[in-house]
């Protein structure tokens, strides 16, 4: 969805203004410790994968999603991804109170704190197989599709349309926007090298090159 | 922009949390030592600290260098980093000639195996809009010139592709031990937007 997190390329958002690194503590509120914790601990119960988790935070209304901290961010896609699961009813999440326990199986899958450590450090690879040989070689000329697809993409607005050359091949990973719409399968994926003045026009800097990673689907032949 | 919005608008987010914390809890959810335990993770143990050892190692061993260059995975696995957000890690190296950094200008990708959760600026707007246009602007703010005929490589990460950048080592890395050589990483050198500083008693 082309939308407010799609910033490549945006302009007016002023200076970074980075805080220093040696005084830059990890959570400046305490409420982003629970916020991280609550949306690692929730995602744990299986109900929902990465792709739905940012579908979910991008299909908030453009002007809530720039004016919101990240970690508000995360909140409001956690929010609305428990109530469209089905975990917590509207109705308890704006009065914060339980009218039901949850249901026994999914109170199993509970992601107990002696098991945090392990789960962590197994993530979860996004690598499949593919039935299909791939379609693009290294060094092939491709162009990023000019697509625009109403519900998630990984394909950033400012690539659509322009040619870059495949710098690698990654093998078959799950595509994303089938994921966040709840079909994992794996496609191609690519990552592509663009010349800035392919991006950006021909005032761009030369010797800028930028590299983005597209599943095939997202590219033709150029 | 206006404190005053729509009904709908999100109270506190402190209350927010708070509130969905209980729910969650009193549901069955979640187990609030969990959530203890995820926070101390993150807090204090997967963090920058991870990524510089990898690096004062790769400055310091060709072998293992040429092992995190062709399996990047695998090698800082080999250092006891690994799991959620770097399950598929990439490493590039920084060079006289070419300057790496790292963006997710989607949303906020970033290896946190190695890097720890990533600092407010680089899931900001400023920077996710900017690096990708005009990466030497973005470069000054953190103090950092390249020379003109410097090639600099913006990586954006929008896959499960996880990016970490190798930094050029300091002139005198031989004469330095592991330790100190750790030391002198900063988790910007391993983001991209900045170098390794060079002791200031040196030209």
């Amino acid at each position: 969805m082309n939308s407010a997190h799609d910033l490549g390329g945006r302009h007016g958002f002023g200076p970074i203004a980075p805080e220093a690194e040696n005084s830059e503590p990890v959570f400046h509120e305490d409420w982003e410790r629970k916020a991280l914790a609550l949306v690692l601990a929730a995602g744990s119960l299986g109900q929902w994968n990465l792709d739905e988790s940012r579908y979910s935070r991008e299909s908030q209304h453009p002007v809530d999603y720039l004016r919101q901290s990240y970690y508000e961010n995360w909140l409001s896609g956690l929010e609305k991804l428990l109530v469209e699961k089905g975990l917590v009813t509207e109705e308890e999440l704006s009065s914060g109170r339980a009218f039901s326990k949850a249901e026994e199986e999914l109170q199993k899958r509970v992601l107990q704190p002696e098991k945090v450590y392990s789960t962590i450090e197994k993530g979860g690879s996004t690598q499949m197989e593919s039935d299909e040989p791939p379609e693009f070689n290294i060094g092939d000329r491709v162009r990023a599709k000019n697509r625009h697809p109403l519900t998630h993409t990984r394909e950033p607005g400012y690539s659509r349309g322009r040619e870059g050359i495949i710098e690698a091949h990654y093998g078959a990973h799950v595509m994303p926007d089938q994921n966040a719409l709840g079909n994992r399968i794996g496609e191609h994926l690519y990552c592509v090298r663009f010349d800035a003045g392919e991006l950006w026009g021909k005032d761009a800097p030369s010797k800028h090159l930028v590299f983005i990673d597209l599943w095939e689907s997202y590219l033709e032949h150029a | 922009m206006s404190t005053h919005h729509h009904s709908t608008v999100p109270s506190d987010p402190e209350l927010r949390v708070k509130a969905l914390e209980s729910l969650l809890v009193e549901k069955g959810l979640v187990d609030p030592k969990t959530l203890d335990e995820l926070v101390d993770l993150y807090e204090t143990k997967i963090g920058p600290r991870n990524g510089a050892k990898v690096v004062a190692k790769a400055w310091k061993d060709p072998e293992f260098k040429k092992y995190l260059l062709e399996k990047p995975t695998d090698a800082i696995a080999s250092l006891g980093y690994r799991g959620r957000q770097g399950e598929h890690m990439r490493v590039v190296e920084n060079t006289a000639d070419i300057h790496n950094i790292v963006v997710c200008t989607l949303c906020s990708c970033y290896p946190w195996p190695v890097l720890g959760l990533p600092p407010v600026w680089y899931k900001s707007a400023p920077y996710r809009s900017r690096v990708v246009s005009d990466p030497r602007s973005v470069l000054e703010e953190f103090g950092t010139q390249l020379a003109e005929d410097v090639e600099i490589r913006v990586w954006d990460s929008t896959s499960e592709m996880r990016y970490f950048v190798l930094p050029e080592a300091p002139t005198d890395f031989q004469n330095k031990s592991l330790d100190e050589l750790e030391s002198m990483v900063t988790r910007n050198s391993m983001i991209g937007v900045e170098k390794i500083k060079e002791p200031e008693n040196r030209s």
